[in-house]
């Protein structure tokens, strides 16, 4: 199986990752991601908070996973900003896939704010075990 | 081995982002007198706050959690939200990130002493608590007629 951290630490997800508040606000924030991996495939947890599913955009271009989505919350005309954490309304966030994923098989659900994909692994790709021949 | 490169404890890119973070507490902000009950920046869960002449609006971006368990409480101009979110690793599986915030959180904000702290109302949609906060009529502007 090929090492799958080595292509994550050679090959940054996001080149243009914001660093400062300023590119933030242009280019939208990370959110915190959750990845983990078992026999079947991968699985990834994002905290979208404020995205609903209607502005949700998850999609596959070429071997990316890009994840896209837009806040929204309804604000009233007068209404002033006093005080943001959150000064960005689109959050992005892309990864790296490798070959015995099976992107076409990629599942999505959004709940309360948080994104669960579940990226499948190849039948034929499945982890075999590898007998150490002692002497 | 690399691992530590992009391990849960974060990635060269979290480790400049945490440098960042620092440098501006320490540059950009350190004139400005810094809220006695205010978290650094990053801490869970995110506020945003909103004010018109009428009412007060405050964001707290909570993606999963059950809305049922949070505990939100005013005294005076002091709104407190606490709660939990717990994430259950799954032990069968082997983590390449966790970075989404897990375990108990406190937030407190100091709001406008005109506010009223009957007629609040919160509600919970796509991860969002918003918790809007009505203003005592006296702060609000009233147009003066001239005779």
């Amino acid at each position: 199986m090929p090492n799958q951290t080595e292509l994550t630490a050679r090959r940054p997800e996001t080149p243009a990752a914001p660093l400062s508040r300023a590119s933030e606000a242009e280019s939208g924030m990370r959110p915190p991601v959750d990845v983990f991996e078992d026999a079947d495939g991968l699985t990834l947890l994002a905290d979208l908070p404020g995205v609903s599913k209607e502005r949700l955009n998850v999609r596959v271009e070429r071997d990316t996973l890009i994840v896209e989505g837009e806040v929204q919350i309804a604000l009233s005309e007068q209404m002033q900003a006093v005080y943001a954490d959150i000064r960005s309304t689109h959050y992005e966030r892309r990864f790296a896939l490798s070959d015995e994923l099976e992107t076409e098989r990629i599942e999505a659900s959004l709940k309360d704010g948080v994104l669960t994909v579940r990226i499948p692994k190849r039948a034929e790709t499945k982890p075999r075990r590898i007998e150490v021949r002692t002497q | 081995m690399f691992s530590s490169l992009s391990g849960p404890a974060g990635s060269v890119f979290d480790q400049f982002r945490r440098l960042q973070e620092e440098m501006d507490e320490l540059f950009g902000q350190w004139s400005a007198p810094t809220g006695i009950r205010s978290l650094p920046r990053g801490s869970f869960p995110a506020v945003n706050v909103g004010a018109s002449p009428d009412k007060l609006e405050v964001y707290l971006f909570l993606p999963g959690v059950d809305s049922k368990r949070l505990d939100i409480s005013i005294q005076q101009n002091l709104l407190i939200v606490s709660g939990e979110r717990n994430l259950a690793p799954d032990e069968q599986a082997n983590y390449y990130r966790q970075e989404r915030f897990s375990g108990e959180f406190r937030r407190a904000i100091t709001l406008p002493e005109d506010v009223a702290t009957d007629g609040v109302d919160a509600q919970y949609r796509d991860g969002v608590l918003q918790i809007s906060i009505p203003r005592r009529e006296q702060a609000r502007p009233r147009q003066i007629q001239v005779r």
